[in-house]
């Protein structure tokens, strides 16, 4: 399927079909998430309305992760296969899940100052997720730094891969160390561990940020291929006006 | 609905949640739109020039 779509053609097409379907299901289940999150579902017997402030933050922190799972997938198929979808895919998911990092950080501070009774605790957990966020922004700044192309994705897939390594810790440290985060209470072997009243405002929130993030990088990738068609015109007329160079500029 | 507003005493922290949550959402969407529309305009020019 990755050789197929390494097609810029045939990818073209199908972000063509996909892009204003995911446009459709962002809205739809955006939409339904909001209501359920304040009027599907009923405040926590303990937490009261904050438990309102999950539905945003739990899939941020979701987000957070896949979209780094989704950048370093596509590193390793572009280190490994050389595939240019696959780097332009990286390079455009990387700020997306940088602006998801900063959404579950904060909302997850909004949530831990009247639960927790602090903003920020130096835990594992919330360590863990500020290093995240380092090593989007450290790969964006990397990419940004290097001037010629290939060396740039190069570099950067070599760094999304080993950031890997933290997206690990980010998932087990509430296990490994004693954190004031909770425990998984969703993805667990056991099934998840929350009311329906609640599972179904977060699922549906998540899948929504899902469906974003999903236009978002097709949407991003077809901007993409736009750029690169005004720079194959421009590379063209710079050949042509150096070929008309000695004829016209001959005097000197 | 002024009960609702108040979030069960937790309004200062419910709505930034969300308030927070809804910009970049909203942030994310319109980059991602105006840059389409940059890089579109950029090569309708480029295509007339070359034509």
């Amino acid at each position: 399927m990755l050789s197929y779509f390494s097609n810029p053609q045939r990818f073209d097409g199908l972000a063509r079909r996909v892009i204003p379907l995911l446009g459709v299901l962002t809205v739809v289940l955006l939409g339904t998430g909001l209501y359920l999150s304040f009027f599907g579902s009923p405040p926590d017997y303990q937490q009261g309305d904050t438990v309102r402030i999950m539905y945003v933050h739990v899939p941020a922190a979701y987000m957070a992760m896949a979209l780094y799972a989704a950048l370093a997938g596509a590193s390793f198929v572009f280190f490994v296969w050389r595939h240019a979808l696959a780097d332009a895919a990286a390079e455009v998911i990387a700020p997306i899940g940088a602006v998801f990092t900063v959404l579950a950080l904060v909302t997850g501070s909004l949530w831990g100052k009247p639960m927790w009774g602090t903003w920020w605790e130096w835990d594992a957990r919330m360590t863990s997720v500020l290093v995240l966020l380092l090593v989007y922004l450290g790969y964006m700044a990397l990419r940004a730094a290097l001037e010629d192309a290939q060396q740039a994705a190069r570099a950067g897939a070599v760094l999304a891969m080993a950031g890997v390594v933290n997206l690990v810790i980010v998932k087990f440290s509430v296990d490994w160390w004693s954190s004031l985060h909770q425990p998984a209470s969703v993805i667990r072997f056991d099934g998840p561990t929350i009311h329906s009243s609640q599972l179904w405002p977060l699922a549906i929130m998540a899948l929504g940020y899902t469906a974003l993030a999903a236009w978002l990088v097709f949407y991003r990738l077809r901007s993409r291929t736009l750029v690169q068609r005004a720079r194959q015109i421009e590379r063209r007329k710079l050949q042509a006006a150096r070929k008309a160079g000695p004829e016209a500029g001959g005097a000197a | 609905m002024s009960e609702f507003l108040a979030m069960g005493g937790y309004a200062a922290f419910v709505w930034p949640a969300w308030g927070i949550s809804a910009a970049a959402v909203a942030g994310l969407v319109v980059f991602a739109l105006a840059e389409r529309r940059t890089a579109a305009e950029r090569l309708r020019r480029l295509e007339r020039d070359e034509a």
